[in-house]
């Protein structure tokens, strides 16, 4: 692997990082539920790095987490976040980058921000709540019905993060168009 | 940055990291198939005895716990509705008991002890040219990039204000990217200039 790519890979995992501890940054919608920018850094991974790359952000997120740094949203971290409610959208995160990566450099003849919006939606939000609601299943013994139900208040605002992205990607690829790694070679 | 890691040394502090993690995974798989309230009550009362003989620092920690409330709230409802309220007793303690203990083993473990513990299971990542140093100096960049990032967005923050008079928010995104993507580039350049990152073997 080329010293670039190591760097940026280790680069969106800091960018996802403090995407998760910054406190101004909850989407004041759905009734007070807190939302945290942090699955936005899956989308802008995979979107900005491509499939692979940005998988392998999201794997070392993962790691780190797991070694024990709270650098989750709300200060979270450590080996106990893998056995919450919660932890199928903690693996969600790699399959939601790697599906967002693969859809941007599928869709590359295609213009800038509809892409990067197809690719999040899909990647960042179709995926990742089919990990995260197998997840809550698995761990709760609800059905898949229930334990859809108590995540689809969170839809609206990952929603918002989807277009954001999507406007984040299409600045770059104007300012500096060699840095949209997914769509370049 | 703020560390879950306890400094005040406790007795499990000097179990092997490898072992902890054996024994976490251990647990985990063993109460899986059980789902009596008794149990996981005796599991959770279990590992807050181990909180208590780690002191009461471990024990502060417990607070963690208090943003996953309202979601396991919302879960013990849901089981309620669909009318088995004693399983949603039971999975609510396993949770509760399981997230502690994995916590335990993060408290009384220095990172870089996880990090011996667990390099044997990134050997195979050789096979892909990737090796365990260079994994260990992406962490490493990664945890400093996160401080550094920070004050690039006040940096940008601050210059927003200074120009419009309001808080930048999203708005910092785009050129927040873009900067943190020229900083990779430096950063890479430098890398490569001082030899480059560790390759599939060691040398």
């Amino acid at each position: 692997m080329k010293d670039r790519s190591l760097v940026q890979i280790a680069l969106y995992a800091a960018i996802f990082a403090v995407l998760g501890l910054m406190p101004k940054f909850d989407l004041p919608i759905a009734g007070g539920v807190p939302i945290t920018a942090q699955s936005m850094g899956a989308m802008l991974a995979g979107v900005m790095l491509g499939a692979k790359r940005g998988a392998l952000a999201m794997l070392l997120v993962l790691f780190v987490v797991a070694l024990g740094a709270p650098i989750l949203a709300g200060g979270r971290g450590g080996l106990g976040v893998f056995f919450t409610p919660s932890a199928g959208f903690i693996f969600g995160w790699v399959a939601a980058a790697f599906v967002a990566g693969g859809l941007m450099s599928l869709l590359r003849r295609q213009a800038v921000f509809a892409s990067a919006l197809i690719a999040s939606v899909v990647g960042g939000i179709v995926v990742l709540y089919a990990f995260g609601i197998a997840g809550m299943a698995l761990k709760t013994d609800l059905s898949l019905i229930d334990a859809a139900k108590a995540c689809l208040i969170f839809i609206p605002g990952d929603a918002i993060k989807a277009v954001l992205t999507a406007l984040v990607a299409q600045t770059v690829a104007r300012g500096m168009p060699e840095a949209l790694l997914s769509r370049t070679r | 940055m703020i560390s879950l890691y306890l400094a005040e040394r406790t007795w499990a502090h000097g179990v092997p990291a490898g072992w902890k993690l054996l024994a976490l995974a251990l647990i985990s798989l063993a109460i899986t198939p059980f789902d009596s309230v008794a149990l996981m009550g005796g599991l959770l009362a279990a590992v807050l005895v181990l909180y208590v003989s780690l002191g009461r620092a471990a024990l502060r920690q417990v607070a963690l716990l208090r943003p996953l409330l309202p979601l396991l709230v919302i879960l013990l409802g849901l089981h309620w509705w669909t009318g088995s309220l004693t399983a949603g007793i039971a999975m609510v303690l396993r949770l509760l008991a399981m997230i502690l203990l994995a916590n335990a083993v993060t408290m009384t473990t220095r990172m870089d002890d996880m990090m011996d513990a667990v390099e044997p299971i990134l050997r195979p990542l050789a096979l892909f040219g990737l090796s365990p140093r260079a994994v260990a100096l992406m962490v490493a960049m990664m945890l400093r990039f996160v401080p550094l990032l920070f004050a690039l967005w006040e940096a940008l923050g601050e210059s927003y204000r200074a120009r419009t008079g309001k808080r930048g928010g999203w708005r910092l995104l785009a050129p927040f990217c873009i900067q943190t993507l020229r900083l990779s580039h430096h950063t890479a350049e430098a890398l490569t200039a001082r030899g480059g990152a560790p390759r599939g073997k060691r040398r």
